[in-house]
């Protein structure tokens, strides 16, 4: 049994990972081909390093990505601490009302987003990116910070309160640590999905800026450059650097527990 | 979470620091301006424009080559917001839909006449584009701009089919009517966009590809689903993939494409039909843009000789600056692909919106019609639906059940 | 209940600018003409347009079939792994959504063409080229590809929170694992199954890409269509508006339908990862 769902995990990470492998491979093309392997070469690299119009849609897309999660992040958590105290009536229709922009195919959201911005008469840029970025994360966030308020020990806070916090205090030493891994999930979940977001960021984005995956698309009329492959590679590698040093500092506390446990117990 | 954030920070200023390294100063082609004067008028105020253009349409490779907007930027010191697009239509909507503001954009001849007979271009003064005067006549007083007062061009194009050589024999292709050919079935690519599908449909009726008369638009419609069993695949891009990995044998496409994909498979060639249509792509400004003068100082800076000379070489659009062409390579000069000989051939029109209502929907009809929805997808749906409405059942009694047992 | 009424004030405030007021203004421009007279004529249109939309629906409602069927194992291994592997196993689902969308589609061109990889591996043991791409398989395949990581999440969320005690005791009393799973695992994950289906069959019916990369462009689907009114040789927005209205009104019929299977007892919806 073990063996089967071993071989089980690793097949589903190959149908994952085989188009990323194939991406990364041609990044290495000599030739601008996405089919045709010529000769090895780290071109690509060396001209995306000044492709100015890349490179400041990358960092517009991570600009976007890291600004619209963060709001997003105050903005559900609040949220979703307000949530819980409404009355029972409200607090479905509200939680039915975030549903939408989950359930809502993004190309509504991108459309119904850039008439609303229209009709507002605002100019698009930025700040309607942004905006839109921060209507689809917010849902996110407080769907993930939700469950770990459910599951908290409600009478925790009242005792931090009799104990003599005041609630800020209280909010701050007993509540945050709680919802900490609900708030974590939010904010990674957000970055990822702005990051790769395109049809919303197309409607909503400005004369000035772009992100990435709009400048990715308008390369498609004459021919995607290998640069952008060399760009997802390098994306590819820092992300999974990020997740490996996570993964041993993980490994690390964990052992230093079991060991102040002393021994550990198998739970 | 802390440490996310610091290899995070890290990257972005390693990516920061990347870009400022990059230097102007090695330019590996020579750019020789006559009138450097002329570029000076707005230095030092910190103006922008706002340029749309098609994605890789402008030399953008500093390290092997140039990049014009960033020698622009440090020639005139106004600064360049490039943003790409796809497509005309792109371009139309996202102008049309409003809360933008560009200064250059670069639309294709029919998309033009469009803009123009909606109000939505300025006037260009023309004393502001010297080097209007190296553009050939034979890509002026064109049929979307006649009186040239809204439009400087700056690639110019055919429409033809490229070939295979190996999977086909050249003297058979004699026309368009090769693209609806059975011996080839399986084999053929077609375009993805309405208008260029329709136009090679009209003419393999021989109907002009401007026309506005709803029956034979209908029959070029029923022609076009006529040709769906042969086709491979619709497609714009992809075409590069498919035809230089020998993935299918025949396509249309343009001509500039065509030299680039000749370059990668030698087994590729290029035939251009009589009636084939030139396409015009130009620099346009809308009206409701409040830079006019720094714009045409833009899309002047572009007809510089080695400027547009260096485009076309890095694009491989053909180029319709006389000078520039005379400073091109002598086998790229001579190459019948890229600089056929275009008299008499005339450009896309704009068409009347309720034609335009016509093709699309027309359009629609012919890439839904017809395509594999057999019989048993049908039946698998009523039956899901019948499974889920039974499970439904089910489960709710089951649940009835629990309940009552309390 | 603890917790601050004020606190979800400037939520609520977001949420009607935001959720509720755009979606006014689709309906707005779903029902009235160019001049802003009310008409039902592009929503009629839409009914035209029936082939293509239960299409995309049944497209869609394969590729959820194939992820639950694919993803349900894969979250069952996961959850009974340590923490540690478990976070680890977690982010290297997420990792490919951080690469371009548009590009891992490409790679797949490049997998399943007559000319491309796989075919060039079967060629090596002269097998004649398998004819993936422009199919609506395909299709299906892309969709599989790009939401199996949304159907794994919420399902191992839940997985995870099975009490392993109750699966011992269900052991205890006899039962072999087949009904284990089936009257005590299956059961309790499906808040999970929910959360899943949702997270895939949305974003499945309204794909537009994939449908032209991995498709051949010849089965447009209802993504491919709205996309055509506002970026198509004729500009739309009101058939647009009055398509993605449509849509919407079907998606929320069918998610009411699945909602029916929610079995939480005080009856609040269930959230997206639990």
């Amino acid at each position: 049994m073990k063996t089967a769902s071993r071989l089980y995990v690793w097949l589903v990470y190959i149908f994952l990972y085989a188009p990323i492998a194939v991406l990364i491979f041609f990044s290495f093309n000599q030739a601008k081909s996405r089919t045709v392997f010529t000769g090895f070469t780290f071109d690509w690299y060396r001209k995306l390093m000044t492709n100015d119009v890349i490179i400041s849609a990358t960092m517009n897309t991570l600009f976007v990505a890291i600004v619209a999660s963060s709001i997003a992040v105050l903005l559900g958590t609040s949220a979703a601490i307000g949530i819980m105290a409404l009355n029972r009536k409200l607090r479905a229709l509200v939680i039915n009302v975030s549903y939408l922009p989950m359930m809502n195919p993004d190309i509504i959201t991108g459309v119904s987003l850039m008439l609303l911005f229209l009709f507002l008469r605002m100019e698009l840029g930025f700040t309607t990116l942004i905006l839109a970025h921060v209507t689809f994360n917010v849902p996110i966030v407080i769907f993930n910070v939700m469950p770990k308020l459910r599951q908290m020990d409600k009478n925790v806070y009242n005792a931090a309160l009799d104990l003599g916090c005041n609630p800020t205090q209280a909010f701050f030493k007993v509540l945050l640590p709680e919802i900490m891994p609900g708030i974590t999930a939010g904010f990674l979940m957000s970055v990822t999905y702005s990051i790769d977001d395109f049809v919303v960021s197309y409607f909503t984005s400005g004369s000035t800026s772009q992100v990435l995956s709009v400048v990715i698309y308008s390369m498609t009329r004459l021919k995607v450059s290998p640069e952008i492959n060399a760009l997802s590679t390098i994306m590819f590698v820092v992300v999974l650097t990020i997740l490996l040093i996570v993964n041993v500092n993980g490994s690390k506390k964990e052992k230093l527990e079991v060991r102040k446990i002393g021994g550990g117990s198998t739970l | 979470m802390k440490r996310f954030l610091a290899v995070a920070m890290a990257t972005v200023m390693l990516l920061s620091l990347s870009v400022a390294a990059y230097a102007l100063s090695d330019q590996n082609y020579p750019i020789n301006i006559e009138d450097m004067d002329y570029y000076q008028r707005f230095q030092g105020q910190d103006v922008e424009i706002n340029v749309y253009n098609w994605g890789e349409y402008l030399a953008n490779d500093p390290v092997d080559f140039i990049d014009v907007n960033a020698i622009f930027e440090e020639l005139t010191g106004i600064k360049v917001n490039y943003t790409l697009f796809a497509s005309n239509e792109e371009l139309y909507a996202k102008m049309k839909a409003g809360g933008t503001n560009y200064d250059v954009i670069v639309p294709s001849d029919y998309m033009i006449g469009r803009m123009i007979k909606e109000g939505m271009l300025q006037k260009l003064d023309y004393s502001n584009i010297p080097n209007y005067k190296y553009i050939g006549e034979q890509y002026k007083n064109t049929n979307f701009d006649p009186n040239n007062e809204y439009s400087v061009p700056i690639y110019w194009g055919v429409v033809g089919i490229i070939y295979n050589k190996t999977m086909v024999d050249p003297s058979e292709i004699k026309g368009w009517d090769i693209l609806w050919d059975k011996d080839y079935a399986g084999n053929i690519l077609m375009f993805s966009n309405s208008r260029d599908a329709f136009a090679l449909s009209l003419l393999d009726l021989g109907y002009s590809f401007n026309t506005t008369d709803e029956k034979e638009l209908r029959e070029a419609a029923d022609h076009l689903i006529e040709q769906k069993p042969l086709v491979q695949a619709y497609v714009m891009d992809e075409i590069y993939d498919k035809m230089e990995g020998g993935e299918a044998a025949i396509a249309p496409y343009y001509n500039g494409d065509a030299v680039l994909m000749m370059k990668e498979n030698k087994d590729l060639d290029f035939y251009m039909p009589k009636d084939t249509s030139m396409f015009v792509d130009s620099f346009c400004v809308p009206a409701t843009s409040e830079n006019r003068e720094a714009a045409e100082m833009y899309i002047n800076f572009m007809c510089e000789t080695d400027v547009a000379a260096a485009n076309s070489i890095f694009v491989g659009y053909s180029t319709p600056q006389t000078e520039a062409y005379k400073k091109l390579d002598e086998d790229l000069r001579d190459n019948i692909v890229a600089y056929p000989d275009v008299t008499g051939l005339q450009s896309m029109l704009t068409l009347p919106e309720e034609t335009n209502t016509l093709i699309d929907g027309l359009w629609t009809e012919t890439i839904a019609s017809n395509s594999g929805n057999s019989p048993w997808l049908f039946v698998l749906l009523i039956v899901g639906l019948l499974a889920a409405a039974v499970t439904i059942v089910l489960v709710r009694r089951a649940q009835k059940r629990k309940k009552n047992m309390y | 209940m603890f917790g601050r009424k004020s606190a979800s004030y400037p939520y609520l405030v977001f949420m009607t600018i935001f959720i509720v007021v755009p979606l006014a203004v689709v309906a707005y421009f779903a029902f009235t003409d160019g001049a802003g007279n009310f008409t039902i004529d592009n929503v009629s249109k839409a009914a035209d347009y029936s082939s293509i939309i239960i299409r995309s629906l049944l497209l869609a409602f394969i590729a959820t079939v194939l992820c639950l069927l694919l993803g349900y194992p894969f979250a069952y291994i996961m959850s009974k792994k340590t923490s540690n592997a478990r976070r680890t196993m977690q982010m290297l689902i997420m990792l490919p959504m951080w690469m371009s969308f548009l590009l891992r589609t490409y790679a797949w061109m490049t997998i399943l063409e007559n000319n491309g990889l796989i075919n060039k591996f079967l060629g090596l043991f002269g097998i004649s080229p398998l004819q993936m791409i422009n199919t609506q398989g395909a299709v299906v395949l892309g969709m599989v590809y790009d939401y199996l990581p949304f159907m794994i999440l919420p399902l191992y969320s839940v997985l995870m929170k099975i009490d392993p005690s109750i699966i011992q005791a269900a052991q205890d009393l006899g039962g072999h694992p087949l009904q284990v799973f089936s009257k005590v695992i299956l059961p309790l994950s499906v808040p999970g199954i929910l959360s899943g289906i949702t997270m895939v069959f949305v974003p499945a019916v309204s794909t537009f890409i994939i449908s032209r990369m991995l498709g051949g462009g010849s089965s447009m689907l209802i993504g491919d269509l709205i996309e055509l009114q506002f970026l198509g040789n004729a500009y739309n927005p009101n058939l647009g508006a009055a398509l993605s209205f449509v849509l919407m009104v079907i998606i929320l019929f069918c998610m009411s339908i699945m909602n029916q299977f929610d079995t939480d007892s005080d009856g609040e919806k269930g959230e997206l990862w639990v």
